[in-house]
């Protein structure tokens, strides 16, 4: 239990310095490495949890390719932070008294909290018994079985943002060379080589 | 698996086939060089695949079912709600085949787009989970954004896209928490676990008012009710007309009718809570929609308030919470839907010189140089500020009447009075039509399916008197289903 709660507290404590450290840092490439940090002690406290699918999707997914995106973007665009930051400090105040605001109604709410009465049951109906089985069997067995819909819908979600990223972005540009292998292969040697005789002394 | 039956699902898998399908095929035509034809063959197939999808919904049994694990249920209301999403996909797509042609931004996978927000709005009303409900609003959301920004040359529509999908993540933000703090409360994201859990409490708790509270923020930015309205005149007055033809044709109908279907199934036990909320946006709507758009000199924006105040009336129908003010509610939908698909006709029309104009300055002297149109525009206006014996007059009419019946008289007053002072704003396009000096006319006619849906319109405008029975008995009949279970 020692080096559980030992585990948790290193996980946790590096997770909340390394996502205050996301938000103050002056150069953006520290910030996403430090959202990295911060996305590896969380799939961290989920291993803790007996998450270990979770976990796992979280290093895969947030660092394998939205961070290292993230990261692309930084680097590539030629995007001015300090420009981006200079309004910002207006909306501060605001900002603080509307956080201090929601912080303070999920205290209370945190404080009266109760769980219904059936809550218990309710919870019970969709877990398949974990005695023999990993948390990534389980889930594979309700995804696409009791959640086949969402499951189908989340699809389609993925296919549109898709076809939007290609109608808002892709633009035929013209004056391009583009590679037609059928075209290349079609060449004859005799289109495109010209043999010319230069005689001696003529020759530039 | 829990009742796997994918007959009540015919229609969404119908359509989600042919999008798809038409996806390749216009991608085929596309690269054959011919762009601006494969806009045209895909978007009047799409419009025939609404039709036959309305078809097949109509076919399969109405009667109540819950399939897939709980997830989707079908039943009159659902039914009913999806004809009228079928229906209001179909006009705005007719509508827009041209004007996307003459706009210039005619590509295939504008009518796709809009076929896979239908299916998402036709997933959202059928949804009996509150997965399934996150997962028809996501996929309707993401392609209403992508339409909204769909003329990317224009600046207009590119910020439109942007405001509309970052306040949109917002709000679907906020929809999620709600979610999450039911879920915790309750145990359960299922309606009829739910409703089952809430029936048997004495005292309601603090937690579970405190999600239904953020799941009502979340969705009343869907239908644009106040205080949850500012992105709707923005993102009206910037998405290309026949985009705002579509958003002020389905998505609120589908939102409206989700809302309807989450408050009286699985929160029917908490009508005391959420009457109060729906009470306040639906006076604060009335109140904005009314008196924010006097000053408006763009008609697209005009049109954004129009439907704010509009909503406003329509949740009158869901605060009184009766079955008689549901089914005026459908009814007030259904009606405003037919009058916009009329006016947005119009508003498509006006162009000069190959350029679209949308200032109701532009509008001036209209009845001599295009006097059908301004007749027609007149009619819709009296009928929209609500003068009998017009469609609208009885839209408002069952509405109030609901509010009366069940006691709710300052809001019907409130209703009322609203509804003189938005008369003001509808009767002023009016007079710049019929008294101010004429303007050069409007050129270019109407092509055959704008003046086919502007006919359809006014007949049912001017006709819905002579036999209002037909659409009552049959909004009524929706209504039940809901009230039954």
């Amino acid at each position: 239990m020692v080096v559980q709660a030992l585990a948790f507290y290193l996980f946790a404590s590096i997770l909340v310095l390394s996502a205050f450290f996301v938000i103050t840092a002056r150069n953006p490439v520290h910030s996403v490495l430090f959202l990295i940090l911060s996305f590896f002690n969380a799939a961290g406290l989920f291993v803790l949890l007996g998450a270990e699918f979770i976990a796992l999707t979280l290093v895969i997914v947030y660092v394998g390719a939205v961070a290292v995106l993230f990261l692309f973007v930084v680097m590539m665009l030629d995007i001015s932070f300090a420009d981006l930051r200079k309004g910002a400090m207006q909306y501060v105040p605001m900002g603080l008294v509307i956080g201090a605001i929601i912080l303070t109604e999920l205290v209370m709410l945190f404080g009266a909290w109760q769980f219904a009465p059936g809550a218990g049951q309710n919870l019970a109906v969709p877990v398949v018994e974990l005695v023999d089985v990993t948390n990534t069997e389980a889930l594979g067995q309700v995804l696409y079985t009791n959640y086949v819909l969402a499951f189908q819908v989340a699809g389609l979600i993925l296919f549109i943002a898709m076809i939007g990223a290609i109608v808002l972005t892709h633009r035929r540009r013209p004056g391009i060379r583009r590679q037609v292998v059928s075209k290349q292969q079609a060449v004859r040697g005799e289109d495109v080589i010209e043999i010319r005789k230069v005689t001696t002394g003529t020759g530039a | 698996m829990i009742g796997f039956n994918l007959i009540p699902l015919l229609p969404e898998i119908f359509l989600a086939l042919t999008g798809m399908g038409l996806l390749i095929v216009g991608l085929n035509i596309t690269k054959e060089g011919r762009g601006k034809e494969a806009a045209e063959i895909v978007s009047w197939t799409s419009c025939a695949s609404y039709a036959l999808a309305f078809v097949v919904l109509l076919g399969i049994s109405w009667q109540p079912q819950i399939v897939l694990n709980g997830m989707f249920k079908l039943d009159q209301f659902a039914g009913f709600v999806k004809l009228l999403i079928l229906l209001g996909m179909m006009t705005s797509l007719a509508l827009s085949v041209r004007f996307i042609k003459d706009e210039g931004f005619a590509r295939i996978e504008y009518p796709i787009l809009i076929t896979f927000a239908g299916i998402g709005m036709m997933i959202m009303v059928s949804a009996s989970n509150l997965l399934t409900l996150y997962m028809g609003l996501e996929l309707q959301s993401l392609s209403l954004y992508v339409l909204a920004s769909f003329n990317r040359n224009s600046l207009r529509s590119s910020e439109a896209g942007i405001k509309y999908f970052l306040l949109g993540a917002l709000s679907s933000g906020l929809l999620l928490f709600g979610i999450s703090l039911i879920y915790g409360f309750t145990g359960s994201i299922d309606y009829g676990a739910i409703q089952a859990t809430l029936m048997v409490l004495q005292d309601i708790p603090f937690g579970v008012t405190f999600g239904l509270v953020f799941m009502l923020a979340g969705l009343a930015f869907k239908v644009s009710a106040v205080p949850f309205h500012m992105w709707t005149p923005d993102v009206y007055q910037g998405a290309p007309t026949s985009v705002t033809a579509f958003f002020a044709l389905v998505p609120k109908l589908a939102a409206m009718a989700l809302l309807t279907r989450l408050l009286f199934e699985p929160f029917s036990a908490l009508s005391e809570q959420w009457g109060q909320i729906i009470y306040f946006i639906s006076v604060a709507s009335m109140m904005v929609g009314a008196f924010a758009a006097i000053g408006q000199e763009n008609i697209k924006r005009l049109m954004a308030y129009s439907s704010i105040g509009n909503m406003g009336y329509a949740l009158i129908g869901l605060a009184v919470g009766t079955q008689m003010g549901v089914s005026a509610l459908l009814i007030y939908l259904l009606i405003y839907m037919v009058m916009t698909a009329g006016t947005f006709a119009i508003i498509m029309s006006m162009r000069r010189d190959g350029r679209a104009y949308e200032n109701i300055s532009d509008l001036s002297g209209m009845s001599q140089t295009n006097p059908v149109l301004a007749y027609c525009l007149a009619i819709l206006m009296f009928s929209m500020s609500g003068i009998p014996p017009l469609a609208g007059f009885f839209g408002k009419l069952f509405i109030f009447e609901a509010a009366v019946a069940g006691e709710f008289y300052v809001l019907a007053v409130l209703g009322v009075l609203s509804s003189v002072v938005a008369a003001y704003y509808y009767l002023r396009i009016v007079k710049v039509m019929f008294f101010d000096e004429a303007g050069d006319a409007f050129e270019g006619g109407l092509p055959f399916a704008r003046r086919l849906i502007l006919c359809l319109s006014i007949v049912f405008v001017l006709g819905f008197i002579l036999k209002p029975g037909v659409f009552i008995a049959s909004t009524q009949g929706a209504v039940a289903a809901l009230f039954a279970g």
